[in-house]
This record gives structure tokens, C-alpha cells and sequence, in this order.
């Protein structure tokens, strides 16, 4: 009985093989390559100081403590920035303080766009050589960053944050953080999403 | 044949002038030629994150353009190799490096390959050792040759 047992566990250990093959395979497949993880979470904002897009004076590291604060780096040639949009302004409008990071922009176009999409920014940064955006590890647009009120990132997002599993995985940050009024504001855009 | 000949060397030479400036070039200025080594060496083992499958010297993405420009400022303040792949992974994780460094997460990846031959190797020689042993086992019970000798016996009889 136990070498029976064995020949039918020979038999079908190819298979086994097989299937553990596919299982790993599959699972490669469905991680998408773009989403490369930051190696600045729970690590403090780099330093940098930006002029703004509106108006005089800098914008710096420090001013990012206080408060729990989305930084979105978005630019007026990029396509999914438009796609998130509504609902960044969704987000502003819940009382979620953002700050628009104008990644490799030119000032102007940045304006005309938010004029022409509206404004849910508390403060725009323009970062028009991008120099800035290396040290924060931007390799494209839109990108959010989740900084807590000391000035630690938390969470990134990679790609609009209106995408589903985009927005889950920052619902989740949020809440292992215990950022109330940002999660309040973030699962009610979800809820409008799913609508 | 002879009229052909000359239409197949433009062609050449257009594939040529195509292949060579593929490539994205820029003209950096360097200081020594071990710099200009350096900086070759890092472009190419230096992951384009835009277009993942691209170093950055081969990349026309606006990032590997100011990735480019970043190895030469930093080349020309005096640091080191070292200090810019630091830099690059300090922003952008281990991601940038074609070359993975050797870690506790990256065991598997260095290793694996080498373990799963191992398996294989252990696999095929007990596999030719239970073929071989199994060839010199094949003898008849006592009741088959039994059996055996019955059937034959039948078919004399017939």
C-alpha cells in the first residue's frame, strides 16, 4: 500500500511541478512592473525648497509639518493627471489638505490648466526642471505621496489614485496611520467611484 | 545583378546611420578619460524607470536625460562611483540596478537558479539509478513461470 501510495505521487509529481510553475507564473503576471516601491516610506520628506507657482515666496520640507498633507505630482502634458483630477478635487473639497507638485511644467501651461480644470491645490510647487523630483524618487506623473504631520511619508501612489486598487491601498495606509478625517474623505470617494 | 548592387549599399548605409543615431546623444565634456569611463559604466548599469527595459544611456526618456545630466554634475564635484549608485538607489531603490545587490531578499534570485539545477541533477541521477537497478530485478516468481510453462504447455496441445 505504501509503494503504491509512492508510484502515484511519482507519477503525478511532474504535474505538481507543473502547476506550482503556473501558480508563481501567474502570480508574476498580474504584478504590474510600473509599480516600483519607494524606498522613501517612513523616511522624512528630502529637503528641498520650490517657488510656487502662484504668487511670491518658497515653498520648503518644513512647511509640510503640521499637518497631514497629499502631495500630487502632477503636470499640465500629462494625460492621467487629467483622468485623476475630479477626484483630487473631490478630495479637496472633503477638507484634505493637498499640495500640487508642477512636475517638469512650463508656469503657464500649469496655470491654463488649472483655470481651465479647476484649482484644488493649497499651494502649487513648480518644480519646472524636475531637479526636485528626483530627490523625491518621481520617475512619472501623477504620482501622491502621504506625509504625516511630522513630515514622514507614509505612502506613495504610483499612477492616478482614483484607479481602484490605487485608492484601496491608500485607504489602507490611512488607516494604519489613523488619519480619520483623511480616510473619512478618501472611502467617500470611493463610494462615489463605485457609484 | 549589377544594378541592384548599388541600391543594397544606400540601403546599408541608411540602416547604418539609423543604428547609429538611435542612440540619444549628448555632448558632456569630461575632465579625464577614467571619468568619461566612469560615467559610461554608470549610465549603462543604471535602470530608466520610464522605460523599464532601457538603460539609461540608451533611454530618450526626459528622466534618463536628467538622470544623465545628474551623473555628470556629480561627476564633476569629485564623487565617486560608490557615492552616485547610492544616490540613484537612496531615490529610487534597488530597482535602479541591473545588477542587484546581494541580500537577504535577493537569496532566491541569486541562488535559486543554482538550487533548482541541484534538484534536477539529484533527480536525474536517481532517476537512471532506479532504471538501472530496476532492469536487473525483473525475475519471474515461481508461480508465474508456473503460469508460464501451463500456457505453453496449451499451446503444444493445440
Amino acid at each position: 500500500m505504501q509503494n503504491k501510495q509512492s508510484t502515484v505521487l511519482r507519477r503525478f509529481m511532474p504535474l505538481i511541478v507543473f502547476a506550482a510553475l503556473v501558480i508563481f507564473l501567474a502570480i508574476g503576471l498580474t504584478l504590474n512592473p510600473r509599480l516600483v516601491p519607494s524606498p522613501l516610506i517612513d523616511k522624512p520628506a528630502p529637503e528641498f525648497e520650490l517657488p510656487l507657482l502662484y504668487g511670491e515666496g518658497k515653498f520648503t520640507n518644513k512647511d509640510l509639518i503640521g499637518h497631514v498633507t497629499l502631495v500630487n505630482v502632477w503636470a499640465s502634458w500629462c494625460f492621467a493627471c487629467r483622468q485623476e483630477h475630479e477626484g483630487v478635487k473631490y478630495l479637496s473639497r472633503n477638507g484634505v489638505r493637498i499640495i500640487g507638485f508642477n512636475y517638469k511644467d512650463e508656469p503657464q501651461n500649469a496655470k491654463a490648466w488649472l483655470t481651465k480644470l479647476g484649482n484644488p491645490y493649497q499651494t502649487v510647487v513648480a518644480d519646472n526642471d524636475g531637479r526636485v523630483g528626483i530627490d523625491w524618487g518621481v520617475y512619472g506623473a501623477p504620482e501622491t505621496f502621504l506625509i504625516d504631520q511630522n513630515g514622514i511619508i507614509r505612502h506613495k501612489v504610483i499612477g492616478p489614485l482614483t484607479s481602484v486598487d490605487q485608492l484601496d491601498d491608500l485607504i489602507e495606509a490611512s488607516q494604519k496611520e489613523n488619519f480619520d478625517g483623511l480616510l473619512k474623505a478618501l472611502k467617500s470617494l470611493k463610494q462615489q467611484l463605485v457609484e | 545583378m549589377k544594378t541592384i548592387l548599388p541600391f543594397i549599399l544606400l540601403l546599408s548605409a541608411l540602416t547604418c546611420s539609423v543604428m547609429t543615431s538611435a542612440a540619444p546623444i549628448e555632448t558632456f565634456k569630461f575632465e579625464s578619460p577614467e571619468t568619461e569611463k566612469i560615467f559610461h559604466k554608470l549610465s549603462e548599469e543604471l535602470r530608466c524607470l520610464v522605460c523599464q527595459n532601457q538603460n539609461i544611456a540608451e533611454s530618450n526618456a526626459d528622466l534618463a536625460k536628467d538622470l544623465r545630466l545628474e551623473i555628470y554634475t556629480m561627476l564633476s564635484q569629485g564623487k565617486t562611483e560608490e557615492e552616485i549608485v547610492d544616490f540613484m538607489v537612496q531615490r529610487y531603490g534597488d530597482y535602479v540596478l541591473y545588477r542587484p545587490p546581494l541580500k537577504p531578499m535577493t537569496w532566491l534570485l541569486w541562488f535559486g537558479p543554482a538550487i533548482v539545477f541541484a534538484f534536477g541533477l539529484i533527480f536525474v541521477v536517481r532517476f537512471m539509478k532506479s532504471q538501472s537497478s530496476r532492469a536487473q530485478l525483473t525475475s519471474l516468481s515461481d508461480e508465474e513461470i508456473e503460469r508460464i510453462n501451463n500456457l505453453h504447455a496449451e499451446q503444444d496441445r493445440k
